[in-house]
């Protein structure tokens, strides 16, 4: 069934619909999520999903992820097609996704000690004694690189970066196969992007994950990235291997998203310098 | 004359464990028409030491300077009623979250109108013409309609523009643009930095771009000051740091970024602190140049 050439995951022609609640008077309206997405996704690689806030990225995952329901459409995750109907899903199916989200604040229970957050997942999915319990979340603590003495502290003791680490273990506890990662880095510091996206890229060799990455920002998409599919208005408008999209964009809005990344080169300062010299000289 | 010039300035507040020192000693000046970029991460005292210029700390700091100058004339010690006068007309800022610094209870026509009756006296048919001029001017469609929505109404980067009418109302001598862009998508970010870029042209103010990201400094600024942890590490013109960086932590902060990542790994900030993951103190931090 799950034999190294079948792609991790498979995606045939997702759809989300959401409908909004009608008011009095007022005729009932769908909003087109996601428009018929399809993608297939190799073990061992990372795909990036770029978009503007609203395109539908974010329903992706969720959907991948099995929050949200998919309104039509396939999910084939490790050759395996899922039943995404509520109530049809076995835990075993859940164990091989899962998500890590954007906002470090807001996904870790400040009541909570880590160890617990690490713990949970194998308290409710095993029956594994709590010694047991103790010893793996100590190990992930390590390599996600925190320690062991963080095991008994809460959330609120930690910087964001270290926050991220600990919503990472926490996903990896289950010795998932895809790991569906949105936007982990942009609520980061520079110096604590670098750190994290190293960790991924360290844990992705160790576990042999998939990752499929969210981002807005193209600069870390380029560094990160296999594959790229570029989604505008619920719609995958670009989707190849990173090297095809970085050198020759062919839809308009991955053409534009392009150019108003900034560039942080010296011939492009250079450039803007000596335009404002013409510009206050004329 | 510079525009801005602060000597010196440190601003502390009292916690439990003691007074904490967010700006340590920093220096900064701005001259008329000039940009200037202060860049650092969360923590570096950025935006504290700008709301310390525009008297905007709670009352808890402590903030000292040993000069503290606009256009020459102190601002350090301003009476309250002063102040006013001067913050939102000469000095104005834009801040980061645009739909948080609007207020949801009245419409952005009131809001800019606030503005232009306070400081200039305008009456309301001068108020409302000036209020449509603006709204054309930072590129907001049917300015007239816009003038009665609500800032639930509009989309992110609608406020950020109508925050950047406000802020221009009175045309300010100097603008201090407070991440002006982070909460806001890429296409959004590159209008709203050519909008506040093409204005500072135009109208020859002098501008403080805080922000952390390198891509925007590059874009924009004529001068950059680099700041970690209260500290200024480096202060140079924008060319000079990107090619030749000073202060160990610039060359970290470039090196961090993915775009000049070198074969697989990224080289982290730390990876320049001896391997210590949080450097203890900015003083260990070598090659600081004033």
């Amino acid at each position: 069934m799950s034999d190294i050439n079948t792609p991790m995951l498979e995606v045939r022609n997702i759809k989300r619909d959401y409908e909004l609640p009608s008011g009095f008077m007022k005729p009932k309206k769908t909003v087109h999520a996601v428009k018929g997405v399809s993608f297939k996704l190799e073990r061992g690689k990372t795909l990036a999903i770029v978009g503007e806030s609203g395109c539908g990225k974010s329903t992706l995952a969720r959907m991948i992820t099995f929050i949200d329901e998919p309104t039509a459409g396939e999910l084939i995750i490790d050759g395996q097609k899922m039943d995404t109907r509520p109530g049809h899903l076995t835990a075993e199916m859940r164990q091989k996704v899962q998500i890590v989200f954007q906002n470090p604040y807001g996904s870790l229970n400040p009541r909570q000690k880590i160890g617990d957050v690490l713990g949970e997942p194998l308290a409710i999915n095993t029956s594994m004694p709590a010694s047991e319990r103790r010893d793996r979340a100590t190990e992930m603590l390590i390599k996600v690189g925190l320690g062991p003495e963080h095991y008994n502290r809460y959330p609120h003791m930690f910087s964001g970066g270290q926050r991220q680490r600990i919503a990472i273990a926490r996903a990896l506890m289950m010795n998932p196969k895809l790991l569906v990662l949105d936007e982990p880095v942009s609520a980061l510091d520079l110096s604590v992007q670098a750190q994290v996206l190293n960790l991924l890229a360290d844990l992705q060799d160790e576990f042999d994950l998939t990752y499929v990455f969210i981002s807005h920002d193209l600069s870390v998409v380029r560094y990160i990235a296999d594959e790229v599919m570029v989604m505008y208005y619920g719609e995958a408008v670009e989707y190849g291997t990173r090297e095809e999209v970085f050198s020759a964009p062919k839809h308009e809005y991955t053409q534009t998203l392009f150019k108003a990344t900034p560039k942080a080169d010296v011939d492009s300062i250079r450039e803007r310098i000596a335009k404002k010299k013409a510009a206050s000289a004329a | 004359m510079a525009l801005l010039q602060i000597d010196n300035l440190t601003v502390e507040f009292e916690t439990s464990t003691g007074w904490f020192r967010a700006v340590d000693g920093v220096s900064i000046s701005v001259e008329k028409a000039e940009v200037l970029a202060i860049v650092g991460e969360s923590g570096s005292g950025k935006s504290v030491s700008m709301l310390a210029v525009m008297g905007l700390l709670p009352w808890t700091a402590k903030i000292t300077a040993d000069r503290m100058l606009f256009e020459g004339k102190d601002i350090q010690n301003l009476s309250p009623a002063e102040r006013r006068k001067l913050i939102g007309k000469d000095i104005a800022m834009i801040f980061q979250e645009p739909v948080a610094s609007l207020n949801p209870c009245f419409t952005v026509g009131f809001q800019i109108e606030e503005v232009l009756r306070i400081h200039l006296g305008l009456d309301k048919k001068a108020r409302r013409a000036r209020a449509i001029e603006l709204f054309k001017l930072v590129g907001l469609p049917n300015p007239e309609e816009r003038l009665n929505a609500f800032p639930h109404q509009m989309s992110g980067g609608q406020c950020q523009r109508v925050m950047i009418a406000i802020a221009i109302a009175c045309d300010p001598k100097l603008l201090i643009a407070d991440e002006p862009t982070t909460a806001l998508d890429v296409t959004i970010q590159k209008q709203i930095l050519d909008l506040i870029m093409d204005l500072q042209a135009r109208t020859g103010m002098g501008l403080i771009m805080i922000t952390h990201d390198m891509g925007v400094v590059a874009e924009t600024a004529d001068r950059v000051v680099v700041q970690y942890k209260g500290r200024k590490m480096e202060e140079a013109d924008v060319l000079s740091l990107f090619e030749n960086p000073k202060s160990n932590y610039t060359k970290a902060l470039l090196a961090a970024l993915p775009e000049n990542a070198t074969g697989d790994r990224l080289t982290t900030v730390s990876a320049f602190f001896d391997g210590n993951p949080e450097p203890a103190s900015s003083a260990e931090i070598s090659g600081v140049t004033a």
